[in-house]
């Protein structure tokens, strides 16, 4: 192979891969895309809820998820040529009691004075919107403009598109560190050895950026949290809306297929220090706390049937979002990590923006809130 | 490493084959030629064929299909089969209604019938 590139994107996550497509549309030729495991998209890309929300977002991140979903979502079926399944019919967030209402209109106001259109229903809109909820919902916050789309096609979309421009994809191909050569960031170690180079170097490799950042010098405080999903048969057609709640015991929504996939924090096991490629599972009392949340809110899907479940990894940083751009003291490297969670709904806005950083551009919103010098300031 | 392009470049383009309109996954209607045209545009693994065509994902999981689809992504891509990823298994063996996956904690209310699955 040959071992040089203009930029090595260093993850195949859906923001490596976005970002290589976005890259080779601007014209870039040689591009090097590594993944240590032997699928795009194994990490959380292709385990996630499929939520493309704004609403309660952090106000640093939420411009990002705007900019998503007003610029790239509405178009990426055709841009891509697959079905990303997209549907923005707004993201429900219930309560059943004061203290949850209380809750979400916090984060409704939050939301609201950075300009998006989000608001409180009350119990006779909330119902009216979705007839299915149980009658225990008093209120909600409800944003029109949020949806989800179909993580598992969109993420391998930007893959299939970018090797259709010439991106040259590796799998089993775990990057172990990073060099410098006369203070910039340059080279490529991988585990078999072999070291490749390039002028630019986009660290999106999910939590394992971590410690690849370490090796030249970076420190970016965060921890990997494990997430559980599932899916149940194909049911005949109920709401379109993506459904959360104010404790956050579950969300999830119906696809296109039929199918409902919901997802829930995976219990005890969630903060387990444990190697993301030896470890899936989730704590086995998950499913059934899933179950349990999910038919005191929608009691009609008891009888859904479940045909899997999954576990997933998310990366999250000590402040709750993203790293992005160039640190200042690694010159030729880019950070895209730390996503907590909330990465795939983003993620065509990143990817864009993470180009348009490679290639010296101005970004269609300021990235300054979610640079890596953020965590030294703190300390001050 | 496995190299992406190269591996493209080596198998050639997608050749129809006369019964490419079978059915291999019955759950979610996926046909041979489908799953043959996937691997020409880069789809190279068990994991991600199922992601993509969502062949193995409907009611039986794959447990009719698998052997199938790993069978002409292998003869697909020259290599032999066992050098093939297999689809992870995962909970539940059998489709659960989402009322008895609650029942975890201990029966309050057994449902009249109990638990057919
Ligand atoms: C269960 C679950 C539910 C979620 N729900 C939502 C949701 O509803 N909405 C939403 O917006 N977000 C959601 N997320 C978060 C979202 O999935 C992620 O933020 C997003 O996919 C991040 O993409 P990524 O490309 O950064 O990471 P990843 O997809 O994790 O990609 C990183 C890649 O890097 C590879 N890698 C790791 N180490 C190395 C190495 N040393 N060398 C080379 N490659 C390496 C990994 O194998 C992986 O493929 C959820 C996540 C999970 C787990």
């Amino acid at each position: 192979m040959k071992k040089t590139a203009d930029v090595i994107i260093i993850g195949g996550g859906i923001v490596g891969c976005a970002s290589a497509y976005y890259l080779a549309k601007a014209g870039v030729k040689d591009i090097i895309v590594l993944e240590a495991s032997r699928s795009i998209g194994h990490g959380g890309s292709s385990r996630n809820g499929g939520g493309v929300r704004q609403s309660g977002r952090d106000v640093r991140e939420l411009p990002i998820a705007m900019c998503a979903v007003q610029k790239f979502w509405p178009s990426l079926s055709d841009e891509l040529g697959v079905d990303t399944e997209y549907t923005r019919q707004g993201n429900i967030r219930m309560g059943k009691t004061e203290a949850h209402l209380r809750k979400l209109d916090t984060l409704t106001t939050n939301c609201r004075n950075m300009g998006l259109d989000v608001r409180m229903i009350d119990r006779k809109e909330v119902h009216a919107i979705n007839p299915y909820l149980s009658d225990q919902v008093i209120g909600a916050s409800f944003c029109p403009t949020d949806g989800h789309a179909n993580p598992l096609t969109t993420t391998l979309g930007y893959y299939i598109r970018a090797l259709e421009k010439g991106v040259r994809f590796y799998t089993n191909a775990r990057v172990m560190a990073l060099e410098k050569v006369r203070g910039q960031v340059r080279k490529v170690r991988m585990e078999d050895g072999a070291v490749l180079e390039a002028d630019t170097i986009l660290l999106a490799a999910g939590y394992a950026s971590r410690k690849i950042m370490n090796t030249v010098g970076l420190e970016v405080p965060m921890h990997d949290e494990i997430d559980c999903c599932l899916v149940t048969e194909m049911e005949p057609k109920m709401f379109p809306q993506m459904l959360g709640c104010a404790d956050a015991d579950f969300y999830g929504h119906q696809t296109r297929h039929g199918s409902f996939v919901f997802g829930a924090v995976a219990g005890p096991e969630m903060l387990m220090d444990e190697d993301t490629d030896k470890v899936n599972f989730a704590h086995a009392a998950t499913l059934g706390a899933s179950c349990r949340a999910i038919e005191g809110y929608v009691p009609l899907l008891k009888n859904a049937k479940i045909v899997r479940s999954w576990t997933g990894w998310c990366d999250c940083t000590s402040d709750g979002v993203c790293v992005l751009g160039r640190p200042e003291e690694t010159p030729g490297l880019v950070l895209a990590c730390g996503f907590n969670g909330h990465g795939f709904g983003t993620a065509p806005a990143v990817g864009y923006m993470m180009a348009q950083t490679i290639l010296g551009e101005q970004t269609l919103v300021d990235l300054s809130p979610l640079r890596y010098e953020r965590f030294q300031e703190m300390i001050g | 490493m496995f190299d992406i392009q190269e591996k493209l470049k080596e198998i050639g383009p997608y050749v129809p084959e006369s019964d490419d309109d079978l059915l291999v996954c019955r759950c979610e209607e996926v046909t041979k030629g489908e799953i043959r045209r996937a691997v020409h545009e880069g789809i190279t693994t068990i994991e991600e064929m199922r992601r993509f065509l969502r062949c193995g994902m409907g009611l039986c999981q794959g447990q009719t299909c698998g052997m199938l689809t790993r069978r002409l992504v292998a003869r697909e891509l020259r290599v032999p089969q066992s050098e093939m990823d297999v689809a992870t298994s995962r909970a539940p063996m059998r489709p659960v209604a989402m009322e008895t996956g609650g029942r975890d904690l201990g029966v309050e209310k057994p449902a009249a019938g109990g638990d057919a699955e």
